[in-house]
């Protein structure tokens, strides 16, 4: 089947992130595609590659980025949400004269019609939320 | 046409159970995830959320959940059934498509 | 082509204290450019979002509420209300935005949008969804 994943909340605030990527994991080991994730609301924090969670615990970042290399996922963060939260890519720092960008390895910023899209074309959309 | 629910709250924080079961066609799924697994233990005041639903709805909670939260088994309202992620995946397949209560 | 899905936004949170209904609804406006079958739920404090009379001046927060009033022209007709929600809060239809939409098929005759349905047939219409958007 083909699945996709709404994640609404950032890295560590919340278990949203945490539990989509065990659950996308699952998914995979037991055959299925994975559409999309589209990261929305402040789930476009899990997109800046500039965190330094601490040693002993796990690096949600890294391991979504990890994920998407091994897998071919396609990680979406969407562009209103990033914008309003400070999530950028070189093409959104130069747009908006920013001086620099966060975007993390595997993560592309697009619009919310990814997500649209994404319920359109897979059989299952799954959120995960506050 | 089944839907697979999710509830990741508790039911002391949040009024997702009670929605939920509110809302909820027989012969639909329901499973707790996060913190929504306090809404599968036994002997609590929302307890008879889940016991008075039972008839209707199936009722799972995320194994992994429970366990990082100190929830022994024997803690869960009979006929709750335990899954870990692979169950939850195949909850998600079997069933038509996913309600979020959030 | 795909066939046309029924999307359903399930709205549960109330407005301003959090940012998902006004993130929720610019899903909504983006969505209707896919011409889809959609329709809105609004339930528990979701039902506040559609309270007449917000002014948000003294907070410096945007009013988004006028928003929804534009959903008719998004063909957007089927925005349902929780009756429990709404009686659980001390609120009647009498409270809400008078969402409208034009009915092209009745020479453009003005109806109502908002459809104040008990919690069981609430439960028929999210069953009936293909795709369930939750925020």
């Amino acid at each position: 089947m083909k699945l996709s994943i709404q994640i609404n909340e950032g890295p560590y605030n919340h278990e949203a992130s945490n539990t989509a990527l065990n659950f996308a994991r699952a998914a995979l080991d037991a055959g299925h595609e994975i559409f999309r994730v589209f990261f929305y609301h402040d789930g476009v924090n899990n997109g800046t590659r500039y965190t330094t969670p601490p040693q002993d615990d796990r690096n949600i970042i890294q391991s979504w980025t990890d994920l998407a290399k091994e897998k071919e996922l396609d990680l979406v963060v969407c562009v209103a949400a990033a914008q309003r939260r400070g999530i950028v890519d070189e093409g959104e720092q130069q747009r908006n004269g920013k001086d620099g960008n966060n975007i993390a390895d595997g993560f592309r910023i697009s619009g919310l019609g990814q997500l649209i899209e994404a319920g359109i074309q897979s059989d299952r959309l799954v959120v995960f939320g506050d | 046409m089944a839907i697979l629910h999710t509830i990741n709250k508790s039911p002391f924080d949040k009024g997702s159970l009670d929605a939920c079961v509110r809302l909820a066609v027989k012969g639909s799924s329901v499973l707790f995830i996060e913190d929504g697994v306090y809404g599968a233990m036994k002997g609590t005041a929302k307890s008879g959320v889940v016991e008075g639903a039972k008839g209707d709805l199936s009722f799972y909670v995320l194994g992994p959940d429970l366990k990082a939260r100190g929830i022994d088994e024997d803690k869960l309202i009979d006929g709750v059934t335990v899954v870990d992620y692979d169950g939850f995946v195949k909850l998600t397949v079997d069933n038509d498509k996913v309600q979020a209560w959030l | 082509m795909s066939d046309i899905k029924k999307f359903m936004y399930v709205n549960r949170k109330a407005p301003y204290g959090t940012i998902y209904a006004w993130e929720s609804l610019e899903v909504v406006l983006i969505g209707a450019a896919f011409e889809q079958d959609v329709s809105l739920a609004f339930i528990d404090d979701g039902v506040y979002q559609l309270v007449k009379g917000q002014n948000t001046k003294e907070l410096g927060i945007k009013n988004f509420s006028p928003t929804y009033t534009a959903l008719g022209d998004y063909d957007i007709k089927k925005i349902y209300v929780e009756k429990e929600s709404l009686e659980a809060r001390g609120l009647t239809v009498e409270d809400l935005m008078p969402l409208k939409w034009e009915d092209e098929n009745e020479d453009y005759a003005e109806k109502d949008s908002i459809h104040v349905v008990p919690a069981k047939e609430l439960a028929g219409i999210l069953d009936d969804s293909d795709v369930l958007l939750n925020f």
